[in-house]
C-alpha cells in the first residue's frame, strides 16, 4: 500500500567543504527572501519545540497516580509505565512474559544479523529453519516444561513482527511463482495470474482482511474452523504475494534476453533456466525494493486492528480502556507506538538506501 | 500412443499444464462454493441482492445526499459511496498541493528549509496511518474544548470537540444557472487555450492565452448573475451560549480522516515531485539559462514539463492508495462505503455479497482513477512530437 520506492532517490547530500563562516551564513541569510525563509522557519521551529517541551517535559507527569495526571496539562508517563508490558505483550500471561520478550530480541538480533550482506547464504537459512520453530516454541510453549499459551492470547509488538515477517516470507515464493506465471507463455495461467495480481492490488487490504475473518468461515466445510490468527496470516500472505509477484515481475523484465538465450543454448530446461539463471539475478536485483515493500507491510499489519486482532497498534488502543486511566492518558499510548514504529521503520529505510547503494556500485 | 510419449509433446504438455491449473482453480472455487451454499441454507441465511431493495433502518450520521433509515439497503450503499469518494477526492487535491510545495521546498538552497520539510516527510513515512488516525481522532474528541468553549481559528472557523465549522454559502436561487455558466466559461477558456497553443507552435506568432481564457471564464458567470436571478448568502457559524449555530458542520471522524489521508499522502507526493525534479538533468537548466530566459520561464517551459513525465505515473499510484486508504474509516467511524457495509453485513448476516460489492466498487473506482491518469499522462509524455 504505502509506496515507499520513491524514498530511493537520494537528495543531494553534497559533501560540505571545510566549513567556511561566509558560506553558511550565506546559505541561511544569502538574500532577503532566504533570511525570510530562514526566520519563518526559526519561529516555527522554536513554536513546536516549545509546545512539545511542554507536553512532554515541563508540565509532563513522571511519577504518581491517575489524578495526579489529571491536574496536569502535560503527558502522562506513569500511564505508559504502568501500561508498558499490556501495550508489548497483550493478554499473553503475565508471568509468562519473558518468553515474548525474550523471543522478540532473539528475532531482532537475528534480523540484525541476516542485514549483513556477507553473511547471506545456505547456512543462513538453514539458521532460520532452526530459529523459527525456536521461536514457535516459546511463543507456543506445550514442550520442555513451558506452558501452553493459546495463539489467542499472543500479542502485541511480538504479533506485529510475526505477522509481518511470517507473511512475506510465505509470500516471496509465492510472488515469485506469480510472476513467473504472469510472464508464461501459456495463456490460461498468464490470464489466471493476471487476475488474481490485478484483483488484490485493486482492493484495500480491509476488505481482503474482511474476507478472510467473514467470509471465510462461510466457505468452510461444517465442523472446520480456523484460527482466527491463521486466517488473518493468510490474507497479509496473499495480498503481499500480489504485490511482490509485481516487483519480482519488474526484475525480470530487468534481465537481458540473452541470459535465457544462452541457458537454452545450453540445453537447460525451462524450470533449471528459471530457478538457476533468471530468478536469483532478478531477485538480486530487487531487492532494495523488497525491503521497502517490508516496511510498508510492516506498516500495514496495523490494519488487523480493524478485525480485532491484538498486535500491537490494537494493545496500545485497548490500553486506554483500563477504568483506572479512562480519559485521563489518551495520547500518550499513541505517542509511544508512533516512536516505536517510527524508530523501526526508519531504520530498514536506512538500511534499505544502503543496500541500494552496495547494489548501484555492483552493476555501473 | 502412450500418455508418457505424448507428455514428450511440448504443445500437449503445455495443454496439460493449462488445463490441470485451470482445473485446480475451478475445482477449489466450485468445492468451496458449495460449503458456501451448505452452510448458508443451514445458518437460515439469504442470499442474492435482494437485500438491497429492503428498508435500512439505520442511521447513518453524514448523508451527503438526503437518507432516512426508512430508504433501502441500496441507497445506503450509495451514501457511503459518495462519502468514500468525497473524503478521498479531497484528500487528492490537498495533498497535491501541500505534496508539491514540501517537495519543492525539499530541494531548496537554504539547509534549514528542506531540513524540516525532510523531518515532514520522515515523520510521516515511518508511522503507520492508521495510528495516526487514532492519534488524529483522540486528539480532536478529547484534547479540544466543547462547544461553547470552541476555539476560534480564523474569523467563522471554530474547532471543537464536536469537529470543524466553516462557514457555508447557501443558495437560495439560480444555482444551476451559474453552474452552467461556470462549466460553458471552463470548456470555453480550455479550448481557446488548446487552440492557443497549436496557433503558436504553428505560426510562432504569440496568442493571448490566460487574458482571454480568463475572459471566457468570467463573461459567462457575469451574465449569469446579471439576467437571471440569482441570490445567496454567507451562511456564517454564530457562537452562542450552549452550541454553534449556522455554518457547515464537519465532524471530527471526517476531519481526522481527511487530515490523515491528506498529510500521508502528501509525504509521499512531495517525494515524488523532488525526484521528479531531481531527474532533470543540469544540461537542462544551464540550456534555458544560456538561451536567456528566466528562472521562472526555466522553471515552466524547461523543468516543470519533462519533470511531469516523471512525476504523473507514480503520482496515479498515490492517487489509487488514497482511494483504498479511505477506507480505514471503519476504524474511527467515518461512514464510508466499507462502514455501511459493515453494518448491512451485521444486520442481514449476508457477508457474501456486501464483501464482493464493495470490492467491485473499490476496483471500479481503481480503474477509474488508472483511467482518468493515464489519459492525463497521455497528454504530458509525448510532448514535442505533434506538429
Amino acid at each position: 500500500m504505502s509506496d515507499q520506492s520513491t524514498t530511493m532517490a537520494e537528495g543531494r547530500s553534497a559533501p560540505r567543504r571545510p566549513a567556511r563562516r561566509n558560506e553558511t551564513f550565506k546559505a541561511y541569510f544569502g538574500t532577503p527572501g532566504n533570511t525570510v525563509v530562514t526566520l519563518i522557519c526559526l519561529v516555527l521551529l522554536g513554536l513546536a519545540a516549545k509546545a512539545a517541551a511542554s507536553w512532554l517535559l515541563i508540565n509532563a507527569v513522571f511519577d504518581g497516580a491517575p489524578e495526579d495526571c489529571k491536574a496536569a496539562s502535560g503527558a502522562c508517563w506513569p500511564y505508559v509505565a504502568a501500561k508498558l508490558r499490556y501495550m508489548l505483550f497483550g493478554i499473553y500471561p503475565f508471568d509468562e512474559q519473558w518468553r515474548p520478550l525474550s523471543a522478540t530480541l532473539l528475532f531482532i538480533a537475528a534480523m540484525a544479523v541476516s542485514g549483513i550482506p556477507r553473511l547471506w547464504g545456505r547456512s543462513l537459512i538453514v539458521a532460520w529453519a532452526v530459529l523459527l520453530p525456536v521461536l514457535f516454541l516459546l511463543m507456543a510453549g506445550g514442550a520442555f516444561g513451558l506452558t501452553e499459551v493459546a495463539t489467542s492470547q499472543w500479542g502485541g509488538l511480538p504479533l506485529s513482527f510475526m505477522l509481518t515477517f511470517i507473511g512475506l516470507v510465505c509470500a516471496l515464493p509465492l510472488g515469485i511463482l506469480l510472476a513467473l506465471a504472469r510472464l508464461s507463455k501459456l495463456p490460461a495461467i498468464r490470464i489466471l495470474a493476471v487476475t488474481f495480481i490485478e484483483l488484490v492490488r485493486g482492493v484495500p487490504l480491509i476488505s481482503i482482511l474482511f474476507m478472510a475473518s467473514v467470509m471465510l468461515p462461510l466457505f468452510m466445510p461444517e465442523g472446520v474452523t480456523i484460527d482466527k490468527l491463521l486466517r488473518a496470516q493468510v490474507a497479509i500472505i496473499l495480498f503481499a504475494a500480489a504485490y511482490i509477484a509485481e516487483i519480482v515481475r519488474a526484475g525480470l523484465q530487468a534481465l537481458p534476453a540473452g541470459q535465457t538465450e544462452a541457458a537454452k543454448a545450453l540445453g537447460l530446461h525451462y524450470w533449471q533456466c528459471t530457478f538457476l539463471i533468471t530468478v536469483p539475478q532478478a531477485l538480486k536485483t530487487v531487492i532494495p525494493p523488497l525491503v521497502s515493500l517490508f516496511i510498508g507491510f510492516f506498516q500495514d499489519t496495523t490494519l488487523v486492528t480493524i478485525v480485532g486482532l491484538l498486535d500491537f497498534l490494537n494493545t496500545v488502543r485497548t490500553a486506554l480502556r483500563d477504568p483506572n486511566w479512562q480519559g485521563i492518558a489518551v495520547l500518550e499510548g499513541y505517542v509511544f507506538a508512533a516512536v516505536v514504529y517510527f524508530v523501526f521503520s526508519a531504520l530498514m529505510g536506512a538500511y534499505s538506501r544502503f543496500l541500494e547503494k552496495r547494489f548501484r556500485v555492483g552493476h555501473d | 500412443m502412450s500418455p508418457i510419449v505424448l507428455l514428450r509433446n511440448r504443445r500437449v504438455r503445455e495443454l496439460a499444464y493449462q488445463v490441470l491449473c485451470v482445473a485446480a482453480v475451478v475445482g477449489c472455487g466450485w468445492y468451496l462454493l458449495n460449503n458456501a451454499l451448505a452452510n448458508l441454507a443451514k445458518q437460515d441465511i439469504a442470499t442474492g441482492f435482494d437485500y438491497l431493495g429492503r428498508e435500512a433502518a439505520f442511521i447513518i450520521s453524514e448523508t451527503p445526499i438526503a437518507y432516512e433509515p426508512s430508504d433501502s439497503y441500496g441507497r445506503a450503499l450509495l451514501v457511503g459511496l459518495l462519502n468514500t469518494v468525497k473524503v478521498a477526492v479531497l484528500a487528492i487535491v490537498f495533498s497535491t498541493i501541500i505534496g508539491t510545495i514540501v517537495g519543492i521546498a525539499r530541494l531548496s538552497s537554504n539547509p534549514l528549509l528542506s531540513r524540516l520539510m525532510l523531518a515532514y516527510v520522515e515523520a510521516l513515512r515511518n508511522v503507520p496511518l492508521l495510528l495516526y488516525l487514532f492519534l488524529w481522532y483522540s486528539a480532536i474528541i478529547f484534547t479540544l474544548p466543547p462547544v461553547k468553549q470552541a476555539i476560534t481559528l480564523l474569523p467563522g472557523v471554530y474547532v471543537s470537540n464536536s469537529g470543524l465549522v466553516v462557514p457555508a454559502f447557501v443558495w437560495n436561487s439560480g444555482f444551476w444557472a451559474v453552474a452552467t455558466a461556470a462549466i460553458i466559461g471552463i470548456a470555453a477558456a480550455i479550448l481557446w487555450q488548446r487552440w492557443a497553443g497549436r496557433r503558436r507552435i504553428l505560426t510562432g506568432k504569440i496568442v493571448p492565452g490566460w487574458p482571454v481564457a480568463t475572459a471566457l471564464f468570467v463573461l459567462p458567470v457575469a451574465a449569469a448573475v446579471l439576467f437571471f436571478d440569482v441570490s445567496g448568502e454567507v451562511d456564517w457559524p454564530v457562537l452562542g451560549k450552549f452550541r454553534l449555530t449556522g455554518g457547515a458542520h464537519l465532524k471530527p471522524e471526517f476531519v481526522a480522516l481527511l487530515l490523515g489521508l491528506t498529510l500521508g499522502a502528501s509525504a509521499t507526493v512531495a517525494e515524488i515531485v523532488r525526484s521528479g525534479i531531481l531527474a532533470i538533468r543540469k544540461g537542462q537548466r544551464e540550456a534555458a539559462k544560456a538561451l536567456g530566459m528566466s528562472d521562472r520561464q526555466t522553471m515552466r517551459l524547461v523543468i516543470l514539463p519533462q519533470a511531469l513525465r516523471v512525476i504523473v505515473p507514480p503520482l496515479t499510484n498515490v492517487y489509487v492508495t488514497t482511494f483504498k486508504n479511505s477506507s480505514l474509516a471503519i476504524a474511527i467511524g467515518y461512514p464510508d462505503l466499507v462502514m455501511v457495509s459493515n453494518t448491512i453485513m451485521n444486520q442481514t448476516g449476508q457477508a457474501i455479497e456486501p464483501i464482493a460489492l464493495f470490492m467491485f466498487v473499490y476496483l471500479l473506482l481503481s480503474l477509474a482513477t488508472s483511467a482518468l491518469m493515464n489519459w492525463y499522462n497521455g497528454h504530458v509524455a509525448l510532448k514535442g512530437r505533434q506538429p
